[in-house]
């Protein structure tokens, strides 16, 4: 099967005096119209992976490795003008705060239509008109008045809807969503959710969901990915993912979720600190706050070992008889809830958040 | 939106009361008598009277500033002591030439600067913005009159390219526009242009370095557009901040070209008082700081009010 996005030991580092190793060998495979939830603590590098896949990075400073393949072109290979192309039309990205994202002298409905003819050669008058209907299919009210309306004029939902029309504006087939729901009220973060499963759906487009809200993720996604020190140390199936993690750090992440029949009851966080992407051990990052940890985990990387569409990278996990890793005790009827519930707490931030 | 600008133009009419109160009252605190200038010390007492009450020195002060105002509402800044000519046409004519000179100087010095401050923004931390930096250090920080004399020296009296002094050939006062009077600004323009060039730079450069750190110029580049489309947003966001420090500079440059215009003996304002200083023509500097200053106040107006029209976030209401 040829995959629509094909990410092959993508690595990214920042060069500085302390090079950054932000992104360190991910791999992952997406069919056109899947959702993929990309989970991880603050500071995993999901946001750098996720604009790795536009090639956003500054040029000066970062140093690529591996490939990426989106549609069959060559995304880290591209020339820049096909870049340009690229972004926008193919591929598109909704940003996790759209206070900065928008630019804040230029009108939401202005934004939007500059879009639109960047990529298609149609006059203002068509653009004005379909930027118009985009606002109204995310539900933006009076959105003819609100065309002209500026970022800081609007709510937070409202601006992440019009972020969102602007996203859609060329109809892309792979959508990027960094956190789109994170800066938002509760109430509006379902809403917000909701709408992007609706037009997913409905356009029928690929999605990367990077969020570090496992009830979120649960709610949108497919497949499911785990992020950790730069790398993906889990990935299946959301069902299965969720049902029977086999990684220790997924382990710890769904221990420490709240689902309505563990409210109240005290939180497992894992304790410890997300590793130095400026200083990765040799071995296996989450190593350090491991309670599974053998010598053979601190020697080298663990590898992602493959079977039946899954995919984990943990010494343990990959020795035959091991697969199977005691996991820490929880009520049945709570993960029963996962799927359906978005009442969740966030992965424990780091330091950097 | 329409409630901003007429409270800012409410704001204009204290100011411009306690700037007449205090150019007013000038005359009175100033050290010396004023008559001092036009009668002799020795002068027998019934003169002194005699000139006292034609210069309307003997009224109480409050009456003194209600007619000075009035009169100078109605365009009368009195005479002057040592000429005898109405201060209002010599002061409007001073006024002329320095803001021809200053907007001309600043111009230069703002199209520069933006120039410069744009490539090192751009171009932050390399070579081309060091080099930009540099260039605009040296521009804040080498004295005026210095530059002006060097000026001088090397295009004037060695080169013989052009001239040193005044506004005009054979020390016209009146400017007009043609090739002879134009020969007569380039040197004390490129002379006033090197301070607001360096100071646009510096801000220009930081303007530009900052909203490109910013993340909606990373989702400009997400929407696919090219580097000109780009340039075109952080130029919009760079521009309110901009102009209204090119604002002030220009004000600067309108009020504090005194060095300059000696140098050169650009019959402007700052020359006007330099005269009136030295001569003690207490109603000639009068009118000057008094205009100068009402030219000051009306261009923070205009730089207010032009504001909410490049800068959507100022319009609030
Ligand atoms: N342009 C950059 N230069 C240097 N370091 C960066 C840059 N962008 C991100 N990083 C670093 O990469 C790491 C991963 O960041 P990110 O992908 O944003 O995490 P998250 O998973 O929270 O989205 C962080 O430590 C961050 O500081
Ligand atoms: S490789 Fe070792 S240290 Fe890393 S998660 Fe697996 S058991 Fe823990
Ligand atoms: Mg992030």
């Amino acid at each position: 099967m040829r995959f629509f996005v094909s990410v092959d030991n993508l690595s990214v580092r920042f060069e500085a005096a302390k090079p950054v190793h932000a992104v360190n060998g991910v791999s992952f495979d997406l069919a056109e119209g899947e959702v993929l939830g990309l989970l991880g603590e603050s500071g995993s590098g999901k946001s750098v992976t996720l604009r790795a896949l536009m090639r956003l990075h500054p040029d000066k400073v970062t140093r690529y490795g591996g490939a990426i393949r989106v549609d069959g072109q060559d995304v880290l290979g591209m020339a820049p003008t096909a870049l340009d192309s690229f972004r926008g039309k193919t591929c598109a990205m909704v940003f996790q705060d759209p206070i900065l994202a928008f630019d804040p002298v230029y009108s939401l409905g202005r934004q939007i239509s500059e879009t639109i003819r960047r990529h298609e050669a149609v006059d203002q008058a068509t653009a004005r008109a379909r930027a118009v209907e985009l606002l109204e299919r995310v539900q933006v009210p009076s959105a003819r008045r609100r065309y002209d309306a500026y970022p800081h004029e609007v709510s937070g939902g409202m601006r992440q809807r019009a972020m969102i029309a602007l996203a859609l504006a060329c109809r892309p087939r792979l959508l990027l969503a960094d956190e789109p729901t994170t800066a938002l009220d509760a109430t509006v973060q379902i809403q917000v959710l909701l709408l992007l499963r609706e037009l997913q759906k409905e356009m029928g487009m690929s999605v990367i969901f990077v969020t570090h809200d496992i009830g979120v993720a649960a709610e949108i996604s497919d497949r499911l990915a785990v992020m950790y020190g730069g790398r993906i140390i889990e990935q299946g199936p959301l069902a299965e993912v969720m049902r029977e993690p086999s990684h220790p750090y997924t382990q710890g992440l769904l221990a420490s979720t709240v689902t309505a029949g563990m409210r109240g009851r005290r939180l497992e966080a894992i304790p410890g600190m997300p590793p130095d992407l400026t200083a990765l051990p040799p071995g296996c990052a989450f190593a350090p706050r491991c309670g599974l940890a053998v010598d053979a985990c601190r020697a080298a990387a663990p590898l992602p070992v493959s079977a039946g569409g899954r995919q984990v990278a943990c010494v343990r996990a990959a020795f035959p008889g091991t697969t199977k890793i005691p996991r820490p005790a929880r009520d049945d009827t709570a993960h029963a809830d996962h799927q359906t519930s978005l009442i969740s707490l966030p992965v424990p931030e780091g330091p950097r958040c | 939106m329409l409630g901003y600008l007429l409270k800012r133009l409410t704001y204009t009419v204290p100011i411009t009361l306690a700037v007449t109160v205090v150019c007013f009252l000038l005359v009175h605190i100033a050290p010396g008598d004023p008559l001092n200038a036009v009668a002799p010390a020795d002068a027998p007492a019934e003169v002194v009277e005699a000139l006292k009450a034609a210069y309307g020195f003997d009224r109480p002060l409050p009456v003194q500033y209600a007619k000075w105002l009035g009169r100078a509402v109605a365009g009368d800044l009195g005479r002057s002591v040592a000429t005898g000519r109405p201060v209002a046409g010599e002061v409007l004519s001073a006024v002329g030439n320095t803001l021809l000179l200053a907007v001309v100087g600043g111009a230069a010095g703002f199209l520069g600067g933006t120039l410069l401050g744009c490539l090192a923004g751009y171009f932050h931390k390399t070579r081309i913005d060091r080099v930009a930096s540099a260039i605009s250090v040296v521009g804040v920080s080498v004295p005026h009159y210095w530059l002006g004399l060097l000026l001088t020296i090397i295009f004037s009296a060695r080169l013989n390219w052009l001239p040193a002094m005044g506004a005009g050939p054979g020390g016209s006062g009146n400017w007009t526009w043609d090739l002879a009077h134009a020969r007569h600004l380039v040197l004390p323009a490129i002379t006033l242009s090197v301070i607001p060039m360096g100071i646009i730079t510096r801000t220009v450069r930081a303007l530009v370095a900052e909203v490109l750190s910013q993340e909606f110029v990373q989702a400009l580049r997400a929407k696919g557009l090219r580097d000109g489309q780009v340039f075109t947003h952080v130029a919009k966001n760079v521009a309110p901040t901009a102009l209204a420090v090119m604002g002030v500079q220009l004000g600067y440059l309108i009020g504090g070209s005194i060095l300059v215009e000696t140098v050169f003996a650009w019959p402007g304002t700052g020359f006007l008082l330099n005269i009136a200083i030295f001569q003690r023509d207490l109603p000639l500097l009068q009118g000057a700081i008094l205009v100068l200053c009402l030219v000051f106040v009306g261009l923070n107006l205009l730089v207010d009010l032009i504001q909410p029209f490049i800068d959507p976030r100022m319009r609030r209401n």
